[in-house]
């Protein structure tokens, strides 16, 4: 496999051909933010949060890392006053939906984000699709999807579907950094199909691991 | 059997139909476009066939109706030929008279065209304002052909360059060919497609893809459907000369799905080149094998964008990936796939036909031959025209488009529909031009140019723009579907008087980032007609979040 | 009747995910909406999930969720269309039909939709009932052409 020689905010990085920009900088210990990304999962590019600046062959441009493959001699910066600008501004357009979600609050921190710079929508939901591509990729039940399009998509349950698969599963609950997929289910569950959840008969594996709903502890508003 | 094995016996079948024709045969061509058709142009047609029938006229004088001539504004169209006298505003009861003059030589004066203040009159094509500024190489063909009937193009002259490229030409050469001539993009890209078709050949997969982009969903663009609906085989021999240069064994045309007519004629196409040999295996006994496939979109704007239709090919969602991921390397099913809009497509059989050098005497420095641009907005002559790259605004402006409708004066002019943007009238002597209008903030995109007068509201056709592109978006990337949402919601805020102190920086942070961040095209240019109006029209919207009231 | 064309559709592509655009679209123009049962067939025969038929049946606007009524009413939005009076004709057509974009009568009779550019921009702006053109209209010409339609 080839050896690809790249810059990363000025440290000299080898890394495989293949790897992208934002696994590379992670194994240097350079973090850079995501939301939208998880290692049991495809890379989706939607957040556009692990944004960096990359100079190659003279051009100047802004790529989303977590897709961007090396190059021979590009020169990475995950931070720069750009970047940083587009963080903040995508945080703020985050937190019109989820504004107490604890991943957006600490990253209004470090960027200097103000929650309530735009108008407020709180949908909780951020669409990063964590728990649709979750649902799809690793348990490949489909019990959870993106619908529409434009600024009215939304993620739902698909109550065929999740009537029988999620009690039981409730695995997307812990990846949504909003805690709205697990409000999302209750209320699908609740108006679609009220005291219908399948459970399975597990007998020797009941007690290896608990089914617990997860209580939604919000971050103490500060404003 | 496919009827035609060989070059030669397609051109002795030319030769053939040619002989069997007679150029001073009168031909009245009925106008069946998109606007001449909603003007019930159909009635017209068949009063023309009923008449011609009725009177036993069939070997006298012919009937064909056509796709679109171009001079919407003046729809229902009929041009007779010989001598190309154009009529207009032709209703049923026209048809004896016309009927009648054209079998004696003569001409109705009270149908031909007139000049609004002189009132002098035009007869023949070439004398007509609208068309005598025009240079119509591409479109010129659709009064002469019934693109239902693939003899008519044959008659003119088509395949031809299919027949040249493949009996006396490599593919490298084609290729070779069509880089030489700098023929850029017509889709809004303008990318010179020599070198997608390069980049598409060179990849190393073996299976490779050929597209023709007629989704055409740029608002106020209409020449796409005008062509390929009115020409379907110039398009489909520009794109199976691509395939052979590019080395694809698959074409796809993709287009909408709301245009009967164009699907019909499309199909028909499609159907009759295959008939006749001209897609399938072996095309013309050269050992080159191309079928060509039809597909539809499903009504939505982003599956116009390159990767996102390739997704809609494909059956998916049509979500566009990011350009690093270079469709001409990984397409469909990840196959190499090459992918030009339709009027690129139409360009490539002039440019095998009569050569590079010649392509590339037309037009500015570099952007080369002629460019097809829909009229249209508060515009006195709205319709189809084609000029040369590098004429002036003004000449399609008032030249052949005849000005600014009831007698208001112009403000400005808009380009690219909701990904491009307005300049002030003053800037009117500005070159039609790829890299010029991009750089005054107005890119021609796909060329749909609209007038707007002095009474148009700037800040609400921002508003109207972003309206259009947040129901179109994918919704994918955080950018574009937040930021545009919110960049929306503050227009709103500002036609509606509630602008507030700070919108506009609001409003350029969101320009920025949605410009930079986003994924595809789509929201990277959503900012752009907003970008243009804060470049030329800063005023009216600071004069609206002061006054918090009507534009007047 | 109409099922069994809905039927043949399905059939027609069973076990080919990649023509779900394409069946769908089939099955919309043969019945003017998408009722679920239909898209759990369709996932079922072509083998896609039925989330992914969802998904793309609420993506695109030219499908239709629920029942459409016997005459659909367009107002082209296009940018020719917006600048030439689009939005007053659109505000006619709700008045008298009593309907927003994209709602449908309580007698099935219109359902209302707006929509962007249809090319034929020169006899903007336009009102297309059934895929027939009325160009150059003006609000008081809507209710003459809406009378037409039972």
């Amino acid at each position: 496999m080839t050896e690809i020689n790249l810059t990363i905010d000025g440290r000299q990085v080898k890394a495989k051909a293949g790897t992208t920009v934002l696994d590379a900088a992670r194994r240097e210990g350079i973090d850079i933010p995501t939301l939208c990304h998880h290692e049991k999962l495809e890379a989706f590019g939607g957040c556009r949060l692990c944004m960096v600046e990359v100079e190659s062959r003279g051009w100047t441009s802004y790529v989303v890392s977590c897709l961007y493959p090396v190059a021979q001699d590009i020169v990475v910066r995950t931070r720069s006053e750009k970047v940083d600008r587009i963080r903040k501004v995508l945080v703020e357009e985050l937190m019109a939906h989820a504004p107490d979600a604890p991943e957006l609050v600490r990253l209004a921190e470090e960027y200097g984000a103000d929650r309530n710079r735009f108008k407020r929508e709180a949908s909780f939901c951020v669409l990063c699709g964590l728990c649709v591509r979750y649902c799809n990729e690793v348990k490949q039940k489909n019990a959870v999807s993106f619908f529409d399009n434009g600024s009215v998509r939304q993620i739902s349950f698909v109550p065929e579907v999740a009537r029988n698969e999620c009690w039981d599963c409730q695995e997307c609950f812990a990846i949504c950094p909003t805690s709205y997929a697990q409000a999302a289910y209750l209320l699908t569950e609740a108006l679609a199909f009220p005291g219908q959840r399948k459970t399975a008969i597990r007998a020797a594996k009941a007690a290896a691991k608990p089914r617990v709903i997860i209580p939604i502890m919000p971050v103490p508003m500060t404003t | 059997m496919p009827k035609f094995q060989s070059a030669a016996e397609l051109q002795n079948f030319r030769a053939e139909l040619l002989g069997a024709r007679d150029p001073a045969r009168p031909c009245i061509a009925v106008c069946a476009g998109a606007a001449c058709d909603g003007l019930d142009s159909a009635a017209v047609a068949a009063a023309f066939l009923a008449e011609v029938d009725r009177q036993q006229l069939g070997n006298k004088v012919g009937v064909r109706t056509t796709g679109c001539h171009g001079y919407c504004e003046k729809g229902p169209n009929v041009v007779v030929t010989p001598g190309d006298i154009c009529y207009f505003e032709v209703s049923p009861v026209d048809v004896p008279e016309i009927i009648a003059a054209t079998l004696k030589g003569e001409v109705v004066e009270r149908l031909v065209y007139k000049d609004p203040a002189t009132g002098a009159k035009a007869l023949h094509m070439q004398e007509v304002p609208f068309y005598k500024h025009q240079t119509r190489l591409l479109i010129g063909d659709n009064p002469k052909l019934d693109p239902m009937k693939i003899d008519d193009y044959l008659a003119l002259g088509g395949y031809a360059a299919l027949v040249k490229a493949l009996t006396t030409m490599s593919p490298e050469q084609v290729l070779a060919e069509v880089k030489k001539a700098n023929l850029r993009g017509r889709g809004g890209g303008g990318f010179p497609a020599g070198l997608k078709w390069e980049t598409t050949r060179n990849a190393p997969e073996k299976t490779k893809y050929v597209i023709v982009n007629g989704h055409e969903g740029e608002s106020a663009a209409f020449m796409d459907r005008a062509m390929l609906t009115g020409n379907p085989h110039k398009v489909l021999e520009g794109l199976i000369i691509g395939a052979y240069a590019i080395g694809a064994q698959k074409g796809f045309m993709y287009t909408r799905h709301d245009m009967p007519l164009l699907e019909k004629h499309v199909r028909n196409a499609l159907a009759q080149a295959a008939e006749y040999g001209l897609l399938g295996k072996n095309i013309l006994g050269s050992g080159f094998d191309f079928e060509c496939e039809l597909h539809f979109d499903v009504g939505i704007f982003v599956s116009g964008e390159s990767s996102a239709l390739m997704r809609s090919i494909e059956g998916n969602v049509p979500e566009p990936r990011p350009k690093y991921i270079r469709t001409s390397v990984s397409g469909i099913w990840d196959k190499p796939s090459n992918l030009n809009n339709v009027e690129t497509w139409a360009n490539v059989p002039q440019i095998i036909e009569k050569g590079a050098d010649w392509f590339t005497s037309i037009g500015s420095e570099k952007s080369k031959g002629t460019k097809l641009v829909s009229l249209s907005g508060h515009v006195v002559n709205s319709g189809i025209v084609e000029v040369p790259m590098g004429t002036p605004l003004r000449t399609l402006v008032f030249d052949i488009g005849g000005g600014v409708r009831d007698g208001k004066t112009l403000k400005a002019i808009h380009f690219g529909g909701a990904m491009g943007g307005s300049i002030p009238a003053d800037l009117i002597d500005a070159p039609l031009d790829f890299d010029g209008m991009s750089k005054l903030g107005a890119p021609i995109g796909a060329g749909g140019l609209l007038l707007m007068d002095e009474d148009t509201d700037m800040v609400e056709v921002a508003r109207y723009l972003m309206d259009f592109l947040t129901k179109e978006s994918c919704g994918k990337c955080v950018p574009c579907r937040e930021g545009m949402a919110q960049m929306l919601q503050i227009l709103t805020g500002i036609t509606e008087g509630q602008g507030q102190a700070g919108d506009i920086e609001r409003l350029q942070d969101l320009i920025e980032v949605t410009g930079v961040a986003s994924l595809c095209a789509l929201g990277k240019t959503s900012g752009d007609p907003l970008k243009s109006m804060f470049r030329y029209f800063k005023p009216d919207y600071e004069a609206r979040i002061a006054g918090g009231s009507d534009p007047k | 009747m109409g099922e069994e064309k809905v039927s043949g559709i399905i059939e027609k592509y069973r076990g080919q995910p990649s023509s779900l655009i394409h069946a769908l679209v089939e099955i919309q123009h043969e019945n003017h909406w998408l009722p679920r049962e239909v898209m759990h067939q369709v996932a079922d025969a072509l083998q896609v999930p039925f989330a992914q038929v969802m998904q793309i049946a609420s993506f695109y606007k030219t499908f239709s969720l629920t029942p459409k009524g016997r005459h659909e009413v367009h107002v082209c939005t296009g940018m020719t269309c917006h600048l030439r009076g689009a939005a007053k004709l659109q505000a006619k057509v709700e008045e008298l039909t009593g309907l927003k974009d994209g709602q449908t009568d309580a007698d099935a009779k219109f359902t209302f939709a707006t929509g962007a550019c249809l090319g034929s921009c020169s006899i903007a702006p336009e009102l297309i009932v059934d895929g027939k053109h009325y160009g150059r209209m003006t609000p008081d010409k809507v209710e003459g052409v809406l009378k037409q339609y039972e």
